[in-house]
């Protein structure tokens, strides 16, 4: 009974009522509204976060020792295990401010490898439109036409080329394009307030573990 | 307590603004109508009465993704991307999914892989997989150590993520959940490994990107049909048409506005 009510019906109550709560609030300019808003959504959510993190860290660090211990890709598990240990060590000594060791670290090592990271997507974009343009059926022959009308108005050739490349780029995008997104927009806007529905009237329970 | 008594004190010395924001009467107009028609289709008996979904072939193939997973003996590895957070519908969404997927997965004794940026979305993921694997029978076979938490940085994830499927080689990749930049890093990163890949999404951008990259992609509501699709609930199944009703009334306002303006340029009555 006590496992149902802190597993089951305690989350759904909350959730119910912190629902209708917000819903109101999103119509009010009230700065009572705005208070509940603010408190609700930024200072509950970053104490959630800040809990939440901790078995984050937790749940990585286990797993890290647990790889090493069975030789799992133990030279990938050091070097992170290192930097999780070695930035936090850096801030609490040094700080985080201009010269700091945090910071070099952070410019020298952190960034040029998410920079890294990002610059693989030329090559996976490149390797996507070869696949996605080809002209196999008549509706992927007009997706090549676009493609290329669309390229060729964005790149440096725009100016040597008829102007009504770029005119007819700009209405594909502008038209069947933007069509396009917004019947799949107006199908997700649904789909999330159906689903929010569900959430909060207990009739989906997936997020609380499962059905019973 | 102290933020309880704030917003008393605040309520005790508010301001003599108005309660209601006049600006946003037709949103709460749209709101109670959907949330109405809604709440008519899901709890009105004859209601939910049998109607046919149509078949939603990403959906289908959930079964023939782990079938392959299971005989190759290699791991399904499911991702809900980086944008969002517990409280997107999105990743809600996912989640009826991943417990569909957890079930199978746990039936048919294959491990299921599941890395995310975000340790509230894999405190849920644990407990989801892990009623799932009591529901199939086999709570046994729940691994806590396969689902967990990698970086919350973009491109942190997004490599741990490529790297986890490079070297495990999984056989089935589930993408679904708000994705942003990391979409195509990780869908194309999938197809090299040669894995079938079923992936969804709420943004227009990377359903692009997924559609070129994968092998089946939920589009648009798809991804939100999907737990009624799956478990055949029938108060789920009567929400989704719920949906389709009030598609059919947007429709008709579009109709109806399009048809107002081209009559009457100068009106403005339609653009609220």
């Amino acid at each position: 009974m006590v496992a149902f009510l802190m597993n089951r019906l305690g989350p759904q109550i909350i959730c119910f009522v912190f629902g209708l709560v917000l819903f109101a609030v999103y119509f009010s300019a009230h700065p009572v509204a705005r208070q509940i808003n603010t408190t609700v959504l930024v200072d509950y959510w970053q104490i959630i976060f800040a809990f939440t993190l901790i078995i984050g860290v937790i749940s990585f660090v286990n797993l890290s020792v647990h790889d090493i211990k069975r030789g799992h890709n133990r030279f990938y598990r050091f070097i992170s295990l290192f930097g999780l240990v070695i930035m936090p060590v850096f801030a609490v000594i040094w700080g985080i401010k201009g010269d700091s060791p945090f910071m070099w670290m952070f410019d020298n090592v952190q960034v040029p490898m998410q920079s890294t990271v990002f610059s693989l997507l030329a090559f996976f974009v490149a390797s996507a439109s070869y696949r996605g343009f080809r002209a196999r059926s008549l509706p992927a022959t007009v997706l090549l036409v676009a493609a290329l009308l669309t390229l060729i108005s964005r790149s440096s050739l725009e100016g040597a080329l008829p102007s009504f490349i770029a005119g007819t780029a700009d209405w594909v995008r502008g038209n069947p394009s933007m069509a396009a997104r917004r019947a799949i927009l107006i199908g997700i806007g649904l789909g999330s307030l159906t689903t929010s529905l569900r959430v909060l009237l207990g009739i989906e329970r997936t997020w609380l573990g499962g059905e019973k | 307590m102290i933020t309880g008594y704030i917003i008393i004190t605040l309520a005790v010395t508010a301001s003599p603004v108005a309660w209601f924001d006049t600006g946003k009467t037709v949103t709460l107009i749209a709101a109670i109508i959907s949330i109405l028609i809604v709440l008519y289709t899901t709890f009105h008996k004859s209601s939910r009465e049998k109607f046919k979904v149509r078949k939603i072939a990403g959906l289908r193939a959930v079964e023939d993704a782990i079938g392959r997973a299971t005989e190759m003996a290699r791991p399904v590895l499911f991702t809900p991307g980086w944008g969002g957070d517990i409280q997107r519908p999105t990743t809600i969404a996912s989640m009826n999914i991943l417990s569909h997927v957890a079930e199978k997965t746990c039936q048919y004794d294959c491990r299921l892989v599941y890395p995310t940026h975000d340790p509230v979305i894999m405190a849920v993921a644990q407990e989801v997989i892990k009623e799932a694997c009591a529901r199939a029978g086999f709570p046994d076979r729940y691994r806590e150590n396969d689902i967990f938490y990698v970086s919350s940085s973009q491109f942190g994830y997004a490599a741990a993520v490529e790297g986890l499927i490079s070297r495990l080689k999984p056989a089935s990749i589930f993408l679904l959940g708000t994705f942003e930049a990391e979409s195509l890093i990780l869908a194309e990163t999938g197809n090299i490994n040669k894995a079938i890949q079923i992936a969804g999404t709420d943004s227009t951008i990377q359903l692009s990107f997924f559609i070129v990259a994968c092998d089946y992609v939920l589009i648009g509501e798809e991804l939100f049909a999907a737990s009624g699709y799956l478990s055949q609930d029938k108060s789920i199944l009567a929400s989704v048409r719920a949906q389709d009703i009030l598609k059919v009334i947007i429709a008709m306002l579009l109709i109806l506005a399009v048809i107002w303006a081209t009559i009457n340029p100068d009106s403005t009555w339609w653009r609220f």
